[in-house]
């Protein structure tokens, strides 16, 4: 036991004096859970909006008037011509026009039909996606509002609640559409399995690299000893990591726990006992540390950011990415803390993933003990 | 009871054959030193008899223990320091020592006096790390530490390659000090005139023994007379010496040329008569006592 103690305290040295180390630990997931959270939002603001409006009757006013007071908007500049359009997106000046037909008011009092055109920029199809529906949700909240203001004065209030055709669009859970409530789970899926998987392995090679593996080999203490000390203290410092990447989400970024906590936290456990397992398979596989980070990098970081859903849905892939998507650890955590912090949702809606990562993690540990060589060769 | 045997070990890395039925016993408390040039097969042979390898064919044994069937055994109660340096180069001095001495259940203070004499050449720098050490002294550390829980046998692969001349001679002081701990000690060095010290040798070459004998029987049985030769422009004498009828063999030795006649009527005059002749200038040649170089190299050609 002595022996195990004093081997832990020796990896915590090595970690903590080498500042490098340090710095990827404990630094990289306040940085990424703010840079996700924040820079790399899908969300869109201050976008630039010009306006041609020949009618400049009550309605247009008004319409104008709610996307100015908007947060996501900034009116730019009123066109007096709409052949202006295309210099203004050459130039960059706006990122959005919206044009409303001539006679708008009436129209719309009286035929019920009034136009307003929408142009965006294509060439960024997120941004224009979201810039559109921002304007279209305005747009809408200010027709009902005309339509309501006028309905005691106007004499055929038949008409009118016939064409008021108001897509509501609810979202649940995420309301406000914020892409925190996307990444936070992303982020944290892929920052235990960087720490676990990729610091386990390049830890354990660096002692074979370095030559002390074949001391420590021909010692009295058990190879497999030898493994679990060297896990011991990045399954700690990643817990430590959860704590902080749970806190800055909800502190920072606003996201709730809407679910239970001891079950968010054990359903990472078992993910971080999936990811230290994997480490400790690689650290098998290799002999340099070069090659433990190429593989933990290439093999897994890269199929996890992709495939598990944190940044692309995983439905919209082909048939064969999906099927592999499956065996993407990050890609059943994910899901399961989506429904456990996200959602709210009780721990029998996450008894599939939780039994996929359980399995994961007894296989991965059992493979990766059998490949364990007590000898170097 | 022999404390090392070694039967017929052979093994191979793919198409090379590192060591071809090595067979050799040391006693306890024996000084055995394996010499020979890097690639001679000396790191397989420690790897093999340390359990760190498996030998193609074979058998060994250490204290008694098969190194194959019995490796737990055998990993408790040898030392063995790597020819690498295998130490924590983030860990002071004290750190690693303390932690090599817990690994092997015992603590710095149980065994001091086994690595006092060592020890004590490093103990002003424990808060140093290790990394920071000068070669002599990360020797005498990983010595340190290799000797901390009182083996019974202790390996040492190429303890003094890349070490100062005035260190080597100081490790090679303690090894044989520590020889009355009652300390079997193999150790490997390819610098063969060190090998004096032990009480045994053995000559290997492209993983085979060419012979195992005390350091003095190995010189005595080098049979012939043996010359240094010096001069102006020592490749083109070396070429020229070689190009001698009376001359049975010539090697370049450091700065000068050690150089074996036919003859053993022939003298060093005669040696410097024939290079006069070719036209070599500042010529001397003296007639010196072999090494166990000059051993090594006869036995190897």
């Amino acid at each position: 036991m002595k022996q195990f103690l004093v081997f832990v305290r020796k990896e915590f040295y090595h970690i903590f004096r080498d500042v490098r180390t340090v710095m990827i630990l404990l630094l990289m997931p306040v940085v990424q859970i703010i840079l996700f959270g924040f820079a790399l939002s899908s969300e869109v603001n201050n976008v630039k909006i010009a306006i041609f409006d020949p009618s400049k009757d009550h309605a247009t006013q008004l319409i104008t008037e709610r996307i100015s007071a908007s947060k996501y908007f900034k009116v730019v500049k009123m066109i007096s011509d709409p052949d202006d359009v295309e210099s203004l997106f050459k130039s960059g000046k706006a990122n959005i026009v919206l044009l409303y037909s001539e006679k708008f008011h009436e129209n719309l009092i009286h035929t019920g039909h009034a136009q307003i055109q929408l142009i965006t920029d294509g060439t960024e199809p997120n941004t224009a996606n979201a810039v559109t529906r921002y304007a279209t949700n305005i747009i809408m909240a200010s027709q009902k509002e005309l339509l309501q203001s006028q309905v005691p004065s106007v004499t055929r209030p038949a008409i009118t609640s016939e064409i008021i055709i108001i897509p509501e669009v609810k979202l649940l859970y995420n309301p406000q559409m914020k892409s925190s409530y996307n990444f936070v789970p992303g982020v944290m899926g892929l920052i235990l399995m960087l720490i676990c998987a990729m610091m386990t392995s390049i830890s354990i090679v660096r002692e074979k690299e370095v030559g002390t593996m074949e001391v420590l080999l021909v010692s009295p203490m058990r190879p497999i000893y030898i493994i679990i000390s060297k896990a011991v203290p990045y399954f700690v410092l990643s817990f430590v990591n959860l704590t902080t990447i749970l806190l800055l989400a909800v502190f920072v970024l606003g996201v709730p726990i809407s679910g239970s906590l001891f079950w968010l936290i054990f359903i990472s456990l078992i993910f971080i006992l999936v990811a230290l397992s994997i480490g400790l398979l690689i650290s098998t596989l290799v002999d340099t540390q070069v090659a433990a980070m190429l593989i933990s990098g290439m093999v897994f970081m890269m199929p996890t950011m992709v495939l598990s859903g944190m940044i692309y849905p995983v439905e919209n892939m082909p048939w064969i990415l999906r099927l592999i998507s499956n065996f993407i650890p990050a890609k059943w955590y994910i899901i399961a803390v989506k429904k456990l912090m996200i959602q709210g949702l009780s721990i029998d809606s996450a008894f599939l993933e939780l039994g996929v990562l359980f399995t994961m993690a007894m296989v991965f540990i059992l493979i990766s003990l059998k490949m364990f060589k007590k000898r170097l060769a | 009871m022999y404390s090392v045997t070694a039967d017929n070990l052979e093994i191979s890395y793919g198409t090379v054959k590192a060591l071809r039925g090595v067979s050799f016993q040391v006693s306890r408390g024996e000084m055995f030193g394996l010499i020979g040039p890097d690639g001679a097969g000396k790191t397989s042979l420690f790897r093999i008899l340390t359990t760190l390898l498996l030998a193609d064919a074979g058998s060994a044994t250490v204290d008694g223990f098969d190194v194959v069937k019995d490796y737990k055994e055998i990993r408790g109660r040898v030392g063995y320091m790597p020819g690498k340096f295998s130490l924590y180069q983030d860990l002071s001095v004290e750190e690693n020592l303390e932690f090599f001495a817990t690994l092997f259940n015992t603590t710095i203070k149980e065994n001091y006096h086994l690595i006092k004499d060592i020890y004590r050449h490093i103990e002003p720098f424990k808060t140093r790390k290790a990394g920071a050490l000068s070669g002599g002294m990360k020797q005498k550390l990983a010595l340190s530490c290799a000797l901390i829980h009182k083996p019974s046998v202790l390996f040492l692969d190429e303890p003094t390659t890349g070490v100062d001349p005035v260190s080597r001679k100081e490790f090679w002081e303690m090894l044989k000090r520590l020889k009355q701990q009652n300390i079997t000690i193999i150790v490997s060095t390819p610098y063969m005139d060190e090998a004096i010290i032990c009480d045994r040798i053995a000559l290997i070459n492209e993983g085979k023994f060419m012979q195992i004998e005390t350091p003095q029987n190995i010189i005595s049985a080098f049979g012939k007379k043996l010359f240094a030769v010096t001069g102006d422009n020592m490749s083109r004498l070396l070429n020229d010496v070689r190009e001698m009828d009376i001359v049975s063999s010539a090697f370049a030795f450091g700065d000068e040329h050690h150089v074996t006649l036919r003859n053993p009527m022939l003298d060093h005059t005669d040696i410097e008569a024939g290079l006069l002749e070719k036209g070599c200038s500042n010529i001397f040649v003296k007639e010196i006592n072999a090494g166990i170089e000059d051993c090594y190299m006869a036995l190897s050609q």
